[in-house]
């Protein structure tokens, strides 16, 4: 019974994706769009279904369905283990992948390769089941490999534009040198543990087997790297802001709400491995911590709308890294959740506008889109609320938790992530300012074509909207469901903080910093109307900010030369020489056959000599020497 | 009776005749630029051959080199049958038997 919802589970996806891949030229557009959706909500009704199974039971379910690898006693099965953590991730990948696929049918309608849009977003999907419900890190590993192969394809849909092959290829290689980190840890894990199980692994931890701390420590290291390639961390941060070159519903599932979140999941499935290197676990909190900053403070001046809300997304997975080094795992996870509520929500509303303004994403020449598009200002002014850390909206209880936890730990942290969120909620208001407020600076011609999104398009958006307005809920302070539901992924008990008058304090504190964000905001762009200059006209440190902190043209400086001139190197000097003894070794050849040629010149009259002359030694040395 | 022919001349006469006609053919084959002469030249060999395997089976009183020399009577008659109409078919030709001439084998 289980193995049979399981394999419907990851099924599904992959059914739709064949359909669309192999049929989808001749189905109808609307056709197409129905059965990617379809395949994603079967897997969504089965994730309830599940999850519904262990809230009851209280006990993960594992599904083992063949033995992969073995290798003496080194055993990796094709095994799934659903338990609290992989559902929640099932839940919402599934639930907010057909909320984006339903929009997709409409926001993508006009795309001759709206199929193969489809089909890639499925198998997105299912490889994204793979990384989450997977009993072991190989399995992870598929997964994790698989859907950085369909960012990499979906960033790069509108092909024919060669920046957009650009940023998708920066986003592959990105992302394989944070892979390679995360091999190596998986086996420095399986070198350690002789099994790359999470439940033996955590049993093996929890009954105080012996293992060596130094190594465990690089392992876990290794698969931070891995965390901070997929997720967007410092050093390797860049790609993210430049994925926003695929469709906006990509940006909205792939960098926004799930696939960007799995160095998240992999840190608190491995919570166990990680509870034991307090080194490693600090180091993740000040990237983390570090990350939330730098980012906040590029979104500052991004007048790309899609942009901002890239580095929104770093920002706010800088956040969640900073809980995870903390340890509150729970925390991060609870942000994990409500950050995929609104922010899916915000890129499918700037997706929404996008298809107003006919494919215009640079808000300088937006504004006054609030009269035009009532929906997606509504749901939008939720989402941007509730990033912001407003009362009582989803973000304010998550980001609240993790100031908190920093509070607690380390000021300078708490210090940084509170300066992090008061620039969130400067630069979403700028962003909501610049959009929906003032005048239209658009051409006449956009403005006759203003119109309010379809209903397919709007219907995600309200959902998501009343999620990220209410999804706080599952998370309150001092009476937390998610903390109890996810507390048998831990070993032993989790620590509690209080909810005391510091906790009250630091929230009033929060509050008023996302007040004062706003404010800044209205007071620049609404009372003053100000505008963001043109790109030559920027000076100062916004230039720098501009600029993104000149950290692609560092990496292009320090990384991307050197290995050009390597390259370089190999071609024209070890590529020579190698090349001259292939070369020669051909050359050599041709030159003996040359003179053996002559030889066989065709004259019969010295074959015939030839021939006798040799049959003449024969006899002399057999029979006469 | 035979006996006595190879106690008069000396089976060494034999070899050095055979030897010689040997010789006589390989250099007919070797200088010879006339493709039916160098035919017959190597008849001339053949025949250097048989008439060596004829003295020694006599000498050695046993029939089985004189039958031999049959079989390669045979085998060079067809030899020269095949040889000579080979020779015909290049005449056809090149109009020539010139073995000079013979150079299509160039690789």
């Amino acid at each position: 019974m289980d193995s049979t919802l399981v394999l419907i589970l990851l099924l599904s996806p992959i059914i739709g994706f064949l359909i669309n891949l192999f049929f989808g030229k001749n189905l109808s557009k609307s056709l197409s769009g129905t059965i990617g959706t379809i395949a994603v909500g079967i897997s969504f009704v089965v994730s309830v279904i599940l999850f519904n199974k262990v809230t009851q039971s209280g006990e993960g379910i594992t599904v083992h369905f063949f033995d992969w690898i073995q290798v003496s006693n080194f055993n990796v099965g094709f095994s799934f283990l659903l338990d609290q953590l992989s559902l929640l991730w099932l839940l919402f990948v599934t639930g907010i992948g057909t909320l984006i696929h339903l929009y997709s049918i409409s926001y993508m309608h006009d795309d001759e390769n709206l199929h193969k849009f489809f089909s890639y977003l499925n198998l997105f999907v299912f490889f994204m089941i793979m990384l989450v419900s997977g009993s072991n890190l190989l399995i992870m590993f598929i997964g994790w490999e698989g859907v950085g192969l369909c960012s990499y394809l979906l960033i790069g849909f509108w092909y024919k534009n060669q920046d957009y092959n650009d940023a998708a290829k920066k986003a592959f290689i990105m992302n394989r040198i944070g892979d390679l980190g995360f091999l190596a840890g998986v086996f420095i894990i399986g070198y350690l543990f002789g099994s790359l199980d999470y439940l033996t692994i955590k049993q093996a931890i929890a009954s105080g087997q012996y293992v060596d701390l130094g190594l465990l420590a690089f392992a876990a290291f290794c698969l931070f790297i891995g965390a901070t390639g997929k997720s967007a961390q410092l050093p390797l941060f860049t790609w993210l802001p430049d994925a926003m070159a695929g469709p906006t519903p990509v940006s909205a599932l792939i960098h926004a709400a799930t696939m960007v979140t799995a160095g998240i999941f992999m840190i608190t499935r491995m919570n166990f491995v990680f509870e034991l290197t307090p080194a490693v676990l600090n180091v993740i909190a000040i990237i983390g911590a570090l990350t939330a900053l730098v980012a906040a403070f590029i979104a500052l001046v991004q007048n790309d709308i899609k942009k901002v809300l890239a580095y929104s997304t770093v920002s706010q997975l800088g956040l969640m890294f900073l809980a995870l080094g903390l340890g509150a795992y729970e925390i991060a996870v609870f942000h994990v959740v409500t950050h995929a509520f609104f922010k899916a929500c915000l890129f499918l509303g700037s997706g929404s506008v996008i298809h107003a303004m006919g494919g215009e994403q640079d808000m300088r020449y937006m504004g006054g889109l609030k009269g035009h598009m009532k929906i997606t200002f509504i749901t939008f002014l939720i989402s941007t609320l509730a990033i912001s850390g407003i009362f009582p909206l989803s973000g304010f209880f998550s980001k609240d938790e993790i100031l908190l936890v920093a509070f607690h730990e380390n000021k300078v942290l708490w210090f940084i992530a509170s300066a992090a969120s008061v620039m969130t909620a400067f630069y979403m208001f700028r962003l909501l300012y610049l959009t929906f407020f003032g005048k239209f600076r658009g051409t006449e011609e956009q403005k006759s074509k203003l119109h309010e999104s379809p209903s397919l398009m709007t219907f995600p958006l309200i959902v998501l909207a009343v999620l990220a307005a209410i999804g706080g809920l599952i998370s309150i302070p001092g009476n937390s469901w998610l903390n109890h539901y996810l507390e048998p992924i831990f070993i032993g008990s989790r620590p509690h903080h209080a909810v005391d008058s510091t906790a009250f304090i630091l929230m009033g504190v929060a509050t008023v910093g996302a007040l004062i964000g706003i404010f800044l905001a209205y007071s620049k762009y609404i009372k003053k109307g100000q505008l963001p200059v043109k790109d030559e006209e920027v000076t100062g440190f916004a230039k720098v900010l501009h600029n993104k902190f000149y950290v692609d043209e560092i990496y292009t400086a320090i990384i991307v030369k050197p290995i050009y001139w390597l390259g370089d190197f190999f071609k024209s000097i070890v590529e020579v020489i190698i090349s001259s003894i292939v070369f020669g070794t051909g050359k050599l050849t041709n030159f003996v056959s040359e003179q053996g040629k002559t030889l066989q010149n065709g004259s019969v009259g010295l074959y015939l000599f030839v021939f006798v002359l040799g049959f003449s030694t024969i006899v002399y040395y057999l029979f006469l020497a | 009776m035979l006996q006595n022919i190879l106690q008069e001349i000396g089976i060494q006469n034999y070899i050095i005749l055979s030897t010689i006609m040997f010789c006589i053919g390989v250099f007919g084959v070797l200088y010879r630029r006339n493709a039916i002469v160098v035919l017959m030249s190597i008849e001339i060999m053949l025949n250097a051959v048989n008439l060596l395997l004829v003295a020694f089976s006599t000498y050695h009183q046993d029939a089985a080199g004189q039958v031999f020399v049959f079989f390669t009577m045979t085998v060079a008659a067809a030899e020269v049958a095949i040889g000579l109409a080979l020779l015909v078919a290049i005449y056809r030709n090149i109009k020539s038997i010139d073995i000079d001439q013979l150079r299509n084998l160039k690789g």
